[in-house]
């Protein structure tokens, strides 16, 4: 089948009323905003009502709702107590989910931050530093989704004697080993796709404390030169608590997006050989098995677990200015 | 003595920058090199053999797009399903996140802090908190809300809705916060002179914001294009209204080793976010930090 342009022409039309029907909106409220003098009160509503209205409908009815149905059974009609809560903590599945996740959250922000840091303090103040930053930085360009593509392919497995096509397989095999199929040997996998949500985050950490580490002024390091401290010492005693406001914000932002982190385990184990986390059970009961309740559940624990995140990340921000 | 374990110092680090910046480059160029050899040779032999005995091909990219005897080539329709998905994800929150964020930060009115910390505080709640209940509400309506009974292309609606509503809450944060910090008596000025509420916004606030309003821009395009969640559980599932990320993700599973359609697709799918990531990468650096907490 080849690419049919005629069958593209509905979805454009649908694009172009769905743009035009939004911009006769805003013309409408641009328009009662010009007419005259309108009193505060009406202005203010004026403006925020559209948001204020998709924020209902969208993201508050829709959020007391899924606490409503983590009560319920998995058609979402009939009470069921705390059976999805109890369920998350006893059933095999949601327990390697809730491990796994765990292990996301405590190792992939230390170790991408750690890999920006080296990498940042490397470049900050070189004349490299753009190029330098977009190496690291094109990961993330390329979504989570290609960026499983590519670590799948990187763990790409052949029987021993096949040539292999996957580059781990093929360093293995070069220094005599055998061949491994990484992603199906639990628990094992689930740290080779951690390796993948890593490279895929380096890049946003090392961005944004180098821009800290050229924030730190010249002086300071320039004084401590003098009175002979060694660069080591510099960057211990002065760069990084000068920069400890940033390594927070890049700390708590990348744990927050972990917890939530979906796109990889559905792109390279699609949640199989015991790779789960709890963003994807809780697609998986939603969506694929028809478990309503459960998977509000597992959507309420998301919520509660990333809300003191969330919350610390706001007041980080505002310090970190 | 100083000077030489200085120089050492400096060297290490520079090497374990380098280091890293081919670690971290190497599965993309693997990937990329793939994409450009033959399904024969892809299937046989590794992508660095290809240093020794070049012979590189564009086919995969053209079955990948349009190919397939069993229309698992198709990526050119999910191409345009995901130009369809992002225009109006990222003009919809753009405009009313701003309008928003100019009420609230530039006309008085009882009850403004409180609905600034509200709509500030909705960025806690993650997506998969309304996934289930948007769906049934699409499909069966709720409360006082009819159904949408969405059919053809007419789903993209639903995908446009869940985007919009998920960026406003961070939308507004950052607008907000650019535009509270804007000199007061500019505006003031422009007050006393009579301007309207509409001319302010339009003509004065509108230009001064623009640095905030690409910066959102550019985020929220990265991050629509590149979204599989909303894609997967909203938008259908099929070729007609599918964007590429729902069709890369399923094409890793179920042709787990068609690594042909694979390679390229992943380059495809990743040749406009990697354009606008290289055109306005400043932008995007600092979209990344405003949009860390997001969704």
């Amino acid at each position: 089948m080849s690419f049919d342009a005629v069958a593209q022409q509905p979805k454009l039309l649908y694009l172009l009323q769905g743009v035009a029907a939004f911009a006769a909106v805003v013309s409408l409220i641009l328009l009662a905003l010009h007419r005259g003098p309108v009193r505060r009160r009406a202005a203010a509503l004026l403006l925020l009502a559209p948001a204020l209205l998709l924020l209902t409908v969208g993201i508050l009815l829709p959020g007391l709702r899924t606490l409503a149905l983590s009560f319920t059974d998995s058609g979402g009609d009939t009470w069921a107590g705390f059976d999805n809560y109890v369920w998350m903590f006893t059933d095999h599945g949601a327990l390697v989910a809730l491990r796994n996740t765990l292990a996301w959250v405590v190792l992939v922000p230390p170790a991408s931050t750690v890999v920006g840091l080296l990498y940042a303090a490397a470049v900050a103040r070189s004349r490299f530093r753009t190029f330098a930053l977009s190496l690291l930085l094109t990961p993330m360009a390329i979504s989570f989704v290609g960026a499983g593509v590519v670590w799948k392919f990187v763990y790409a497995y052949r029987p021993t004697g096949a040539g292999q096509i996957g580059l781990l397989n093929q360093l293995v095999v070069a220094f005599g080993g055998e061949p491994r199929q990484w992603l199906v040997d639990s628990p094992s996998n689930v740290l080779f796709l951690i390796v993948a949500m890593v490279w895929t985050q380096a890049g946003f950490a090392a961005v944004l404390l180098a821009g800290a580490i050229r924030g730190v002024p010249a002086e300071l390091t320039e004084a401590a030169r003098l009175d002979g401290a060694s660069s080591g010492q510099i960057f211990l005693r002065i760069t990084l608590p000068s920069i400890r406001p940033t390594l927070l914000v890049v700390l708590l932002a990348q744990a927050i997006g972990t917890f939530k982190a979906f796109d990889i385990v559905k792109t390279v184990t699609g949640g199989q050989f015991d790779t789960g986390v709890i963003a994807h059970e809780m697609y998986d009961q939603a969506f694929r098995y028809g478990e309503t309740g459960r998977g509000a559940a597992l959507a309420v624990l998301l919520f509660l677990l990333v809300t003191p995140f969330v919350a610390h990340q706001v007041r980080a921000r505002r310090r970190a200015g | 003595m100083n000077g030489v374990r200085e120089r050492l110092a400096s060297r290490a680090l520079t090497s374990v920058a380098v280091v890293i910046a081919i670690l971290w480059t190497t599965p993309t160029l693997g990937l990329l090199l793939s994409s450009l050899r033959p399904e024969e040779e892809i299937k046989t032999t590794g992508w660095w053999t290809v240093f020794g005995a070049p012979h590189l091909t564009l086919d995969n990219y053209g079955e990948v797009l349009s190919g397939g005897a069993n229309g698992s080539g198709r990526l050119a329709e999910h191409f345009v399903n995901s130009v369809v998905i992002t225009l109006p994800s990222v003009l919809f929150p753009l405009v009313l996140a701003f309008f928003a964020a100019y009420a609230l930060a530039w006309i008085d009115f009882r009850g403004r802090d409180a609905l600034v910390v509200g709509i500030f505080a909705l960025q806690v709640v993650p997506l998969q908190m309304a996934l289930v209940p948007l769906l049934k509400l699409f499909s069966q309506g709720w409360l006082f809300l009819p159904a949408w009974h969405l059919t053809g292309p007419a789903r993209f609606g639903q995908v446009w809705f869940a985007h919009t509503v998920f960026a406003l809450p961070f939308a507004v944060f950052l607008l907000h916060n650019f535009l509270a910090s804007l000199p007061r008596d500019l505006i003031e000025a422009a007050r006393v002179d009579g301007a309207s509420h509409g001319t302010l916004l339009l003509r004065i606030v509108l230009p001064l914001a623009r640095p905030a309003l690409v910066g959102f821009a550019v985020i929220q395009f990265v991050w629509v294009w590149n979204d599989l969640l909303v894609a997967l559980t909203l938008s259908g599932g099929t070729a007609e209204t599918a964007p590429m990320t729902v069709r890369l993700a399923s094409l890793a599973g179920t042709y787990g080793n068609e690594w042909q359609r694979l390679t390229a697709g992943a380059f495809v799918a990743a040749l406009l976010p990697l354009l606008v990531f290289f055109a306005l990468r400043r932008h995007f650096a600092r979209g990344l930090l405003a949009g860390s907490v997001k969704g």
